[in-house]
């Protein structure tokens, strides 16, 4: 029986987290086999449909990883990205979604490890889950 | 030569569609009646099913349905229409979304049963055995289903109910054989914020510090609800009510679906929230703003939780969590 | 230990099942083979065209009127012949199911006054206001005096459109134009061609002037919004007054018009239908007068012989009303608790109780309005006293409520609260649990909400006026049943058309008796034996 590995989709801002990835994998700090980086300019990009469609596509869980507050290429984007996560994942445990499946976390361009950190922690937990696998329709 | 016959039917519905056609008054009673012969309309003709049954296929001009499919007997009453109209027009929210009933899509049948036949505290008695199976009564579907998820809809006239211009537009353009392309949803393309008639008053910023119940609020006549932070689900929802509930100083629930071009009328409600969320206030104010926002399921979703939003995000009892009691 | 017992506990019930499974199997056959038998002959029948007949005869089978029509919501009724070609039962079934009490839950307890009228689109308003009063309740408000005399309105205008509504458009061709007209006239553009355009107009017009109300204070006439916990979303206006007194008298005369069609058409109807006196029990809502009350009051119920049995604040409804869940049945009968059930039949000591039109003016002392109350007397004369068990007595009670419901417009149109601008109560959070109750059209109406301290709620409890009809209307339908369909008589269309009228007296509102159930008569005859066991079961298949 193989191993259940989580599809993560990571949506990651050019300027802080994408960056923070990169560094991570010159650093060779390993990210799990299943993790799918995105990347957006900014988090502020991100709309509900996108965590949504993730989600129907096949994703056992997704990542919204900005800037810290006060450091958006964009001034507020990030916080922008926080309130649709924050709405978005009100809905979906509405509807029935483990509230861990979807997280936000803040990862600067120089925190490699930290991204590593996050995202090993997020595999970890959708182990524990398992799959998602929806009731359908 | 003969009249054109139009059919009217009802599937899992309030009969609020049928007043909505009964409030033509004279329009119905002495301009339309008069050209149609109308061979199918429970609430007020005796037509029975097999009255419908010999009808030829295609023999009925158009059939106006209204109501979503709950059982396997409506599943039946819509094929049986799509095949003897040769225009269907879905009726209403229920026939277009799912309507207010497919807020039963939160869960399962068995629970639905289980709450009238076990819980409720007037029933008298212990009731181990829940009614159900098949041969009683027409089996439940296992979700409830709008119109178009079992047979092509021609037309779609939104509401809950459909305004009466709105019917009588459609109406008259039958009639008229004057009919837009298969496919047309009445109404407006563009959200209800567009014509609402409290725009003028919009304030240039309208960040949301926190949304409101609406008992919280005694809400000015004429200015924008979500300004006063109430939910209002104008900007996801197409226009063409005539602003009813805002006219009574209530929020738009958004019973006319979402506006043309645009899929998932409760992700664009979040999409809507999230771009007036106070971010120029800080983290912690945006996490207030988020939290403040009740039963986004039952709100944002209210006419048309369709099984395709319902069951997509829904656990499977297998992995995760069991599915959430609370909207 | 566990284990064995656990074996032999299972292979005790497989040896149960193997025996049940072959007496099962044999009935099943057995029962089958009659299905297959009535169910061919019934199609037959059904297939037949309008005026076409078919004879009651050798061999039992079913009669299927489908669907029911001339009433909301979806339903059939069954009517089973024995070999003798005699009636044996028949069943009003509902056919529908949504399942409001659960999927209300979890959802903020001030939107029900928006979601609840989705059980019915022909009485949202009673809804709406039975709604908004538990939301009163459920906040610990009350509403200021403007606001009372809003909600008034809107509920006096509601009452009259709906009740002109089924006098003319369902149930009135019945009445006025005969059970034996043909299907293509039986009904309201018939009735134009009968009364003429210039009545027809002024029944409609008095329907748009009452509506009209409903949409100015409500937004929408169907699903209004205007209720709030603590008061009403907005003022009346100039046209309101002008509005409530147009109504009224458009309603006089409306109503004056059903009463002379009704008297002039009694005779020939109350002939056909001495079978359906019912001496049940009677319920409905009362002022602290004891004068009937539409929208808030006690409730009061009275025996066959019009005498008191309870009076009670609705929030002790579960004291007197239990719902009956048979595991053979899907849809619930309520009856009264303190009596008892005793099945389907009348009497003091059965716990069928009655609600509506007829059941109102029974369990009230009188009528709030003196018009009301002289037609109500006329109604007593005329039926040989107090209380009234004829069923078709309902026609004539529900034109009595729209005199009432007249004067109640004309008296608030002259109410100089409306110009009163507080029309709204402060509230804070809700908690614990709110219960209200109103008179619907077709019966009393109980909202019964319970909530979180987030003010969402976690409980809901529905009793919805049609539904306390259930017992009453199964057993009206089988008494027209049994009277209209004789053995080696042709059954034909107008006189199945006659059993339909016995459940159009209710006006029921399927919609709302099912709204949490799959509504369904029994179509299960349990034969008891002396001991109580039950010695045979008789399944239909539907």
């Amino acid at each position: 029986m193989s191993k259940f590995e989580p599809r993560i989709v990571g949506l990651m801002c050019h300027h802080c987290s994408y960056a923070g990835a990169d560094r991570a994998g010159q650093s060779k700090s390993p990210l799990p086999t299943g993790f799918l980086p995105v990347r957006v300019m900014c988090t502020g990009r991100i709309r509900p449909e996108h965590i949504m469609a993730a989600l129907q596509q096949g994703a056992d869980g997704v990542l919204v990883l900005g800037c810290h507050p006060k450091d958006c290429h964009y001034r507020t984007g990030n916080l922008r990205a926080r309130a649709a996560v924050g709405l978005t994942s009100r809905l979906l445990e509405g509807l029935g979604l483990h509230p861990e499946r979807v997280q936000l976390e803040w990862v600067s361009a120089a925190e490699g490890e930290k991204l590593a950190r996050v995202v090993n922690a997020q595999a970890r937990k959708l182990r524990r889950l398992g799959p998602f696998r929806p009731a359908s329709g | 030569m003969s009249k054109p016959r139009i059919a009217f039917g009802w599937l899992a519905s309030c009969g609020g569609c049928e007043e909505a056609v009964l409030d033509l008054n004279e329009t119905l009673l002495f301009d339309v009646a008069p050209q149609v012969e109308i061979v199918f309309w429970p609430v007020a003709i005796d037509a029975k099913l097999h009255h419908l049954e010999a009808i030829e296929p295609q023999g009925i001009l158009a059939c106006f349905l209204n109501g979503s499919v709950r059982t396997r007997e409506m599943a039946e009453m819509a094929r049986l229409l799509r095949s003897k109209a040769r225009i269907l027009f879905a009726f209403g929210s229920c026939a277009h979304l799912g309507g207010i009933p497919s807020l039963a899509n939160t869960t399962t049948t068995r629970d639905l049963l289980e709450t009238a036949y076990r819980s409720a505290p007037s029933n008298a008695g212990r009731n181990k055995h829940l009614p159900g199976g098949a041969g009683r009564v027409p089996p439940l579907t296992a979700w409830a289903h709008p119109l178009k998820d079992l047979v092509e809809v021609d037309y779609f006239l939104p509401g809950c109910p459909p305004p009466p211009a709105l019917v009588a537009e459609a109406f008259l353009a039958l009639l008229a054989g004057k009919l837009p392309p298969r496919g047309h949803v009445f109404g407006e393309e563009q959200a209800l914020c567009s014509s609402c008639s409290r725009l003028p008053k919009k304030p240039e910023d309208l960040t949301i510090g926190r949304l409101r119940r609406v008992y919280e609020v005694e809400a000015p006549a004429d200015e924008c609800l979500l300004a006063q932070g109430l939910l209002c689900l104008g900007p996801a929802t197409r226009g063409g009510c005539g602003e009813r509930c805002l006219k009574a100083n209530m929020p738009c629930r958004g019973c006319f679906g979402p506006p043309a071009d645009v899929a998932d009328q409760g992700a664009a409600m979040l999409t809507f929230l999230a771009a007036h969320a106070p971010v120029d206030s800080g983290e912690q104010a945006v996490l207030q703003f988020t939290e403040s926002l009740v039963d986004p399921v039952g709100t944002c979703y209210r006419f048309g939780l369709s099984p395709a939003v319902a069951g997509c995000y829904r656990e499977s009892s297998k992995t995760g969590r069991t599915r959430a009691r609370r909207g | 230990m566990k284990k064995s017992r656990g074996i032999s506990k299972a292979k005790a019930k497989a040896g149960a099942k193997v025996k049940a499974g072959a007496k099962a199997r044999a009935g099943a056959k057995a029962r089958a083979d009659a299905k297959a038998r009535a169910g061919a002959k019934a199609r037959a029948g059904a297939k037949v065209k309008a005026g076409a007949k078919a004879r009651a005869g050798a061999g039992t089978r079913t009669i299927r009127i489908n669907p029911v029509t001339r009433l909301e919501g979806h339903g059939r009724i069954d009517i089973e012949l024995d070999r003798n070609g005699e009636v044996s039962r028949a069943f009003f079934v509902a056919l529908e199911f949504r399942g409001f009490e659960r999927f209300c839950v979890g959802r903020p307890a001030e939107e029900m006054p928006r979601i609840t009228p989705r059980i019915c689109g022909v009485c949202p308003t009673a809804h709406h206001i039975a709604s908004t009063r538990a939301l009163d309740d459920l906040f610990e408000v009350t509403p200021p005096p403007a606001a009372e005399a809003v909600r008034e309105l809107v509920y006096n205008a509601f009452f009259l459109e709906d009740h002109l509504l089924h006098f003319f458009v369902l149930a009135g061709p019945d009445l006025v134009l005969g059970h034996e007209a043909p299907v293509a006239v039986r009904n309201i553009l018939g009735l134009v061609q009968h009364l003429g355009q210039e009545a027809v107009r002024k029944v409609v017009e008095t329907r748009k002037v009452a509506r009209a109300i409903i949409e100015q204070l409500g937004g929408k006439v169907i699903h209004p919004v205007l209720g709030l916990p603590g008061g009403v979303s907005r003022r009346p206006d100039g046209q309101t007054r002008e509005l409530a007194a147009r109504a009224a008298a458009l309603g006089r005369q409306t109503t004056e018009l059903g009463l002379g069609l009704l008297r002039d058409r009694l005779p020939s109807v109350a002939a056909d239908r001495r079978w359906d006196v019912l001496r049940t029990h009677y319920m409905g809502l009362v002022d602290e007068k004891g004068r009937a009350s539409f929208h808030r009051g006690e409730i009061r119920v009275v025996g066959p012989a019009g005498n008191e049995v309870a009076r009670f604040d609705v929030h002790d409804y579960l004291e007197h009303i239990a719902e009956r869940v048979d595991p053979d049945n899907y849809l619930k009968m309520p009856y009264l608790r303190q009596v008892g059930w005793k099945g389907l039949v009348d009497g003091a000591d059965s716990g069928v109780v009655r609600v509506g039109p007829l059941a109102r003016i029974n369990a009230a002392r009188s009528m709030a309005s003196k018009r009301a109350e002289q037609e109500r007397q006329a109604l007593f004369t005329h039926f040989g006293g107090y209380p009234v068990h004829d069923t078709l007595a309902y026609h004539w009670a529900r034109l009595v409520e729209c005199l009432q419901a007249c004067d109640r417009l004309e008296e608030l149109s002259r109410d100089p609260v409306l110009d009163d601008p507080c029309i709204r109560n402060p509230v804070g959070l809700p908690s614990g649990s709110g219960i209200a109750a109103v008179e619907a059209p077709r019966g009393t109406l109980v909202h019964h909400y319970r909530c979180d301290s987030a003010g969402i709620l976690t409980g809901v409890n529905l009793v919805v006026a049609t539904v306390h009809n259930a017992a009453a209307i199964n057993m009206s339908v089988e008494r027209a049943a049994r009277a209209v369909i004789r053995a080696g008589e042709v059954v034909d269309e107008p006189l199945l058309n006659q059993v339909e009228m016995a459940f159009r007296h209710y006006d029921p509102c399927l919609a709302c008796a099912t709204h949490a159930l799959p509504g369904k008569l029994p179509l299960v005859i349990n034969i008891i034996g002396p001991g109580g066991t039950v010695l045979r079961r008789v399944r239909r298949e539907v």
